[in-house]
């Protein structure tokens, strides 16, 4: 049983826990996730460490609900449990100097590009941030973000904050501008990755994206995460979750997060019906 | 009781097992087997011989004393046949039920050369049923802590058996898993229907009331390497039982389609996720209901695949395997139990590449028909392809089952390690020393893909790993 230490909303349905774990804080490098399962019935999600506090021994996940899983996770408040976190989970992000690296985070990939952008700086890089929301609302960590970069910028799909425009429009931008970039780290959506890599790589910029296949158990034994690269199977929960961009088979892997799709509406579904019910049986308790 | 002659043995048949019936089985998940009654166990008892030089032990690989449990079930002494066994197998309610025994003490068993063997597999799970049943498990004792820590990495039978034989000569044992759950494949690979998970639990309890601590949710070689075991958490030596879990993939074309499984994923979603209860559990596996759903491969992994996916609901399940069933590598039991559940077996064919439609979802396969040639390295006869051959069958769900790798994330973080060309640990065969300074290796990481029994033998007492590691600690010489 891990205890969750604090638990908050950071914008609609995008929550942040610190989860007590002191051997994975000590342990995790950027790059690096966990994997965790809510309680007996719960399925196993991989989620990327965020930051880790190694005074207090946890580490920060940044959970966006998109589904029965991820939803359930974000009803759970300070003070309660989560069954199982395991990990440090993948390979640690290939930090150096490259000169200029332009981390760029699309929706909650801007959590999980966070500690990357970190590491990063510190190695010495000139650091630009490109952090897209869809609106002004559901931008997350722009202070952290703003701390770790030479130049940060936000962009907004509706122009309803920062640039108005896709991350991709601003990277064009940027180039256009002349600048050097020597690295580039895109993390998002599937679309987001692959239109990110489209742009570089006219110019033959290194590019890293962090694919996100549904996983197992995160050890290599199930090979539910293979992804392909180059047109050869890797296993994304121990040769990634990081790749070169420019090998990625992008329609592959949105092609197998598909694969359930039917489940996990009829999940959600259920989950939902079910809140609903307990909402209406606190508020008749409440009304008596 | 009146002794029988043993001509009068010779004549009783070999009890056959009791089973759910096929039709019905092929759709639940309870057991397959059902188990003897006591009168069954003791007349089945009762075939055996005791020779006075019993071959089954030797074909038994941990030499169970056979002979002597088998008089004292024929006395009606349950309990003292399981401590009899237990002597010297620490969890025979599993290996009764799925060591392959018509190639081990069945096979060397002298009523076996005219008449059916002994069914020693029933009798070591029947008394260990029995004595599970009785509720009144015993729990072995253990020496006074002797205040050294071992530390086991993985919690399938290798690790358990070392653990446990530890434990009794008084180590300090932590068992760290990776999983969620104990017992490694015996909860994640093996089905309900063939080994109920809930007497694997049993005998990992009497593992914790002994005293062994269980660490789950910890992988060494990411939260601990080895080495940070010995110099961070103060272990004296360490016992690697990590198993074989890499799975292998046919390496054709179209195998990243939806809807084509390694065995593992298949089994684990099944087993360890319990995704045939969904959505009561959250874990989805694809549907088979009224689908086809094709395996790929000849052994017990391969069975078990295709029998869950008929309990799954599918339509048409194949075998689809390269050579001939001869050279199957599955316990007889379990290609009997297949048969007769309803499995097509497509045998010397061998798929030649997956067919998807645009959307990336699995549609059917090519496979074309071999013939055997000369034998090859393991002895059998090599599958050649027939030019010219070839065919597609439509199938919804593949689970390729060819067999799996020792997982090398423990070698990459403790590169001293010696390892084969098959990339398995390489140790001394006495010892199960490895190349590396108090580490020790058994079960599958060392042989690749073998079996429960071997695992256990390679982790326990006598010539191997606990005896070596008591050895180790106690004189400090490599
Ligand atoms: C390495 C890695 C790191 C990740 N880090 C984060 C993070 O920091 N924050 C965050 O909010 N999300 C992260 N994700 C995504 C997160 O795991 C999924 O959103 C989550 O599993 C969805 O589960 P669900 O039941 O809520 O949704 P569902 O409705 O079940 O699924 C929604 C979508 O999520 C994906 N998904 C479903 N099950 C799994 C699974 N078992 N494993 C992986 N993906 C699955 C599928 O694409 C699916 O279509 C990460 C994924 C990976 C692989
Ligand atoms: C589907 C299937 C059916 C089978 N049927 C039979 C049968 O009928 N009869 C038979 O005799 N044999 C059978 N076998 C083979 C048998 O199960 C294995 O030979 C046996 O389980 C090997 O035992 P082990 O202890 O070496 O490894 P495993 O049982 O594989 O256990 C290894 C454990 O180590 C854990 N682990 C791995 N890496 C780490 C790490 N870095 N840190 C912490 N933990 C780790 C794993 O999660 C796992 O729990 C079957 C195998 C499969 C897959
Ligand atoms: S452990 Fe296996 S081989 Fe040995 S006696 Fe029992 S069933 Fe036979
Ligand atoms: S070989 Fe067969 S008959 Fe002889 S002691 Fe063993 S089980 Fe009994
Ligand atoms: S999640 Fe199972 S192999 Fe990667």
């Amino acid at each position: 049983m891990y205890k969750i230490v604090d638990a908050r909303f950071l914008a609609e349905n995008i929550k942040l826990f610190e989860i007590e774990a002191p051997r994975i804080a000590k342990k995790r490098k950027a790059g690096q996730f966990v994997i965790i399962r809510i309680h007996e019935h719960g399925e196993r999600i991989p989620l990327t460490i965020a930051d880790s506090d190694l005074e207090k021994g946890t580490v920060t996940i940044i959970v966006q609900g998109v589904g029965k899983t991820t939803k359930e996770l974000n009803l759970k408040e300070k003070g309660e449990y989560i069954l199982d976190v395991v990990g440090p989970l993948g390979q640690p992000s290939h930090i150096e100097n490259f000169g200029t690296a332009v981390s760029i985070g699309g929706g909650v990939g801007t959590a999980i590009a966070y500690p990357t952008a970190v590491a990063l700086k510190q190695a010495g890089n000139y650091v630009i941030t490109i952090n897209g929301a869809r609106t002004k609302d559901l931008v997350i960590l722009e202070e952290e973000m703003k701390a770790v970069s030479d130049e940060a910028y936000i962009t907004t799909d509706d122009g309803s904050y920062g640039y108005h425009g896709f991350v991709t429009d601003k990277l064009q931008e940027l180039i256009d501008q002349g600048k050097k970039i020597d690295f580039v780290l895109a993390i998002g959506p599937i679309p987001m990755m692959k239109a990110v890599a489209e742009v570089t790589r006219p110019y033959n910029i290194k590019t890293i994206v962090s694919l996100n296949p549904i996983m197992v158990d995160g050890t290599g034994m199930c090979g539910g995460c293979r992804v392909l690269i180059d047109g050869k199977a890797e296993f994304a929960c121990v040769d990634g979750p990081e790749f070169d961009a420019h090998k990625v088979d992008f329609k592959n892997l949105a092609d197998r997060n598909r694969m359930y799709r039917k489940f996990e509406e009829e999940a959600l579904k259920k989950f939902e019906e079910k809140c609903k019910l307990e909402e209406k049986i606190k508020s008749l308790q409440e009304a008596e | 009781m009146k002794q029988l002659t043993p001509k009068e043995r010779m004549k009783i048949p070999r009890h056959p097992m009791i089973e759910q019936d096929p039709t019905e089985r092929s759709r639940n998940f309870k057991e397959v087997n059902l188990g003897y009654t006591p009168e069954l166990a003791i007349e089945e008892a009762q075939r055996c011989l005791q020779c006075p030089k019993p071959t089954c032990v030797a074909g038994c690989p941990v030499s169970i004393q056979i002979k002597d449990f088998i008089a004292l079930i024929a006395e009606g002494d349950f309990i003292g046949a399981v401590k009899k066994i237990k002597e010297d197998n620490a969890l025979p309610a599993i290996c009764g039920r799925v060591c392959p025994q018509e190639e081990q003490c069945e096979e060397a068993c002298v009523v076996g050369k005219r008449n059916e063997p002994v069914a020693i597999g029933y009798l070591e799970r029947f008394v260990a049923d029995y004595e599970r049943d009785s509720g009144k498990i015993d729990i072995p004792e253990v020496d006074r802590s002797n205040g050294k820590k071992v530390a086991i990495v993985g919690s399938g039978p290798a690790g358990l058996s070392c653990a446990k034989d530890l434990r009794e000569k008084g180590y300090e044992v932590t068992v760290f898993e990776a999983l969620h759950e104990l017992g490694g494949v015996l909860v994640y690979g093996i089905p309900e229907f063939r080994l109920p998970k809930e007497i694997v639990r049993t005998e990992i309890d009497g593992l914790k009331r002994m005293g062994v601590k269980f660490e789950t949710d910890t992988i060494i070689g990411r939260i601990f390497t080895v080495d940070e075991l010995f110099k961070e958490e103060g272990f004296d030596a360490v016992f690697l039982g990590v198993g074989a879990g890499l799975p292998w993939f046919l390496g054709i074309d179209g195998e990243n389609l939806n809807g084509v499984y390694s065995a593992n994923e298949f089994l684990t979603r099944v087993n360890l996720m319990k995704a045939y209860k969904f959505p009561d559990y959250d874990s989805p596996i694809l549907d088979c209901k009224d689908r086809n759903v094709a395996v790929f491969g000849g052994g017990n992994t391969a069975m078990d695949a295709v029998r869950t996916s008929l309990r799954l609901g599918a339509k048409n399940a194949y075998i689809i395997y390269r050579r001939s069933e001869k050279e199957m590598p599955a316990r007889v039991e379990e290609i009997k139990h297949a048969k007769e559940e309803g499995v097509q077996f497509m045998l010397l064919t061998n798929p030649v590449k997956f067919i998807g439609d645009e959307e990336g979802w699995l549609k059917g396969v090519e496979l074309i028909k071999m013939e055997l040639g000369e034998p090859d390295d393991s002895g059998r006869r090599r599958p050649i392809p027939v030019e010219g051959s070839n065919f597609t069958v439509d199938i919804d769900v593949a689970v390729v089952a060819i067999g799996n790798g020792p997982n090398p994330l423990i070698f990459k973080t403790t590169p001293e390690l010696e390892i084969s060309r098959r990339s398995t640990v390489v140790v001394d065969p006495d010892s199960m020393k490895t190349s590396k300074k108090g580490v020790f290796a058994g079960g599958d990481i060392v042989t690749g893909g073998a079996t429960v029994i071997l695992a256990m033998g390679a982790g326990r007492a006598g010539r191997k790993a606990a005896a070596a590691i008591d050895e180790y600690i106690q004189t400090g010489k490599w």
